[in-house]
């Protein structure tokens, strides 16, 4: 449910980073939280986004959820297929449902994020 | 939270099955099963069940029943002299204001079943009692009775079969006296709020398990919630109480001329909504398609950057694949074609009126054309 190679946050987003890149989604939690996803509004290649502020939003039939990044950085790759099949997110939430790709402007920003087993004991918690 | 909320008698069938549970008019009712555009597709394709154990219902009897509700009601209940028939209205106050829309069963010679909203039961039963002759007896049998909608393509052909040898479905708009597997006494009323052929079940609360468990021991049966309801409706532009009306509308505006008829006189409102009719009103509820993005209830529609309405009842419609709405907007800016603007929060996209229903062949449709 919570791949071990990925690093989680608080807002139910997951980070896999390679280098200076990572890439970005949302957790399979935060997928079945939402429900089937029918709309996902992601920026655009070169956009900047910044730790702790929306890059963008999902929405489901019932609710709407704001994607709040977890680092700062440059978009570098966005996930287009999501316009025409946003239900990637539900089925394949860690493989074909990533949202976006960015270059890390501050790749220590990263020591702050859960690890998996962090993240489940954290969604417990929460629930 | 859900601990407080009052509970269907088939509560517990919804937590077996998984359902997640939300409050809704004081009840906890399950908004979703295995999830809304499954449930809504397998109601459009095949059948789905859902629990509306938490609807009102109201029974009157007596010679004066019909005087009486006709004087509270804005449709014409002779258009329902034919026992066994069933009429959509809504009722208003003295300015025309709508106090629920409803559904009057004609079910016996002197006796009338009524169907209200369950966020409306006190209102409503307190203002028709009100207004009632005291000659009338009228009893409030909601929480004694069960309610099950049983909705799709399929859901006729699989209610014959449950009520056996002999059994005649009513015609759509007719409710029916039936008995379900062999020993549950129904009233069947081939009526219902998605747009697809099928019956409303009503029976006493302690058989809503059985009949639940009888419909979904059909593999072709899906347990559906409030999510699709929702969807199921407004596909069809049914208009529900609350978002796309309320008091503060009369039925003109609200689109729902056709239940009130010019040559009926003599209700509550009737002389307001006259006036009305003859002065012409300045908004009206459109629907509208969107391309991109979910509108929702009171997003902003705006006409020319200025807001000009606000949307009544939004969606994304699992049949059609795009975001689908209601808005009262000047009747200027209310003919098919035209071209609005809905803020959905930070974009601004491109809103076109279109005439409900969004979604036009239904089971429905080829049944009644």
């Amino acid at each position: 449910m919570y791949p071990k190679d990925l690093k989680y946050d608080t807002e139910h987003e997951w980070v896999k980073v390679d280098g200076d890149t990572a890439t970005i989604g949302i957790s399979d939690f935060a997928q079945d939280q939402l429900g089937e996803v029918v709309y996902v509004d992601l920026p655009a290649v070169g956009d900047e986004i910044i730790a702790g502020e929306s890059f963008g939003e999902v929405e489901s039939v019932k609710s709407v959820s704001e994607l709040v990044s977890p680092l700062s950085g440059d978009i570098v790759e966005v996930n287009e297929t999501l316009g025409d099949a946003p239900e990637t997110v539900n089925e394949d939430c860690y493989g074909d449902g990533w949202m976006i790709k960015i270059k890390m402007a501050d790749p220590a920003q990263t020591d702050d994020l859960m690890s998996s087993d962090e993240y489940e004991a954290f969604i417990t918690e929460e629930a | 939270m859900t601990d407080e909320m009052l509970h269907t008698p088939l509560y517990e069938e919804h937590l077996a099955l998984g359902a997640r549970v939300v409050p809704f008019a004081g009840w906890a009712m399950p908004v979703q099963y295995a999830g809304i555009i499954e449930e809504h597709k397998a109601v459009r394709s095949s059948a789905g069940v859902f629990d509306v154990c938490h609807m009102a219902e109201f029974r009157f009897f007596g010679l004066d029943a019909l005087e009486g509700l006709q004087a509270i009601v804005t449709n014409d209940l002779e258009k329902i002299a034919e026992i066994g028939s069933a009429l959509y209205t809504v009722m208003c106050d003295e300015d025309g204001g709508i106090i629920d829309d409803l559904i009057v069963y004609h079910t016996g010679d002197i006796e009338y079943l009524i169907i209200a909203n369950a966020s409306n039961r006190q209102t409503d039963w307190d203002w028709i009692t009100g207004h009632l002759p005291e000659t009338v007896e009228a009893v409030d049998e909601s929480d004694r009775t069960g309610l099950i909608a049983f909705q799709g393509p399929k859901a006729i052909d699989i209610i014959t079969e449950l009520a056996g040898v002999g059994f005649e479905v009513p015609e759509r708009f007719h409710i029916a006296e039936a008995v379900l597997g062999g020993d549950i006494p129904v009233l069947l009323a081939r009526t219902g709020y998605t747009g697809e052929d099928g019956v409303e079940i009503l029976c006493h609360e302690g058989h809503a398990v059985a009949i639940w468990r009888l419909l979904l021991s059909f593999a072709e049966v899906t347990p559906c919630g409030l999510g699709a309801r929702d969807t199921l409706r407004l596909e069809m532009g049914y208009p529900l109480y609350g978002s796309d009306m309320d008091r503060g509308v009369d039925p003109i505006s609200a689109g729902l001329g056709w239940v009130v008829p010019k040559s009926k006189s003599g209700f509550i409102g009737a002389e307001a909504i006259a006036r009305i009719r003859e002065r012409g009103v300045e908004r009206t509820l459109v629907g509208l398609v969107v391309s991109e993005g979910v509108p929702r209830h009171e997003y902003p529609v705006l006409h020319g950057g200025t807001e000009v309405g606000k949307v009544a009842s939004g969606t994304f419609s699992p049949t059609l694949g795009h975001g689908i709405a209601t808005a009262y907007v000047p009747v200027d800016l209310s003919a098919p074609g035209t071209e609005l603007v809905i803020a959905i929060r930070k974009k601004e996209v491109v809103a076109t009126v279109v005439r409900p229903p969004f979604v036009k062949e239904t089971s429905l449709s080829a049944h009644t054309s």
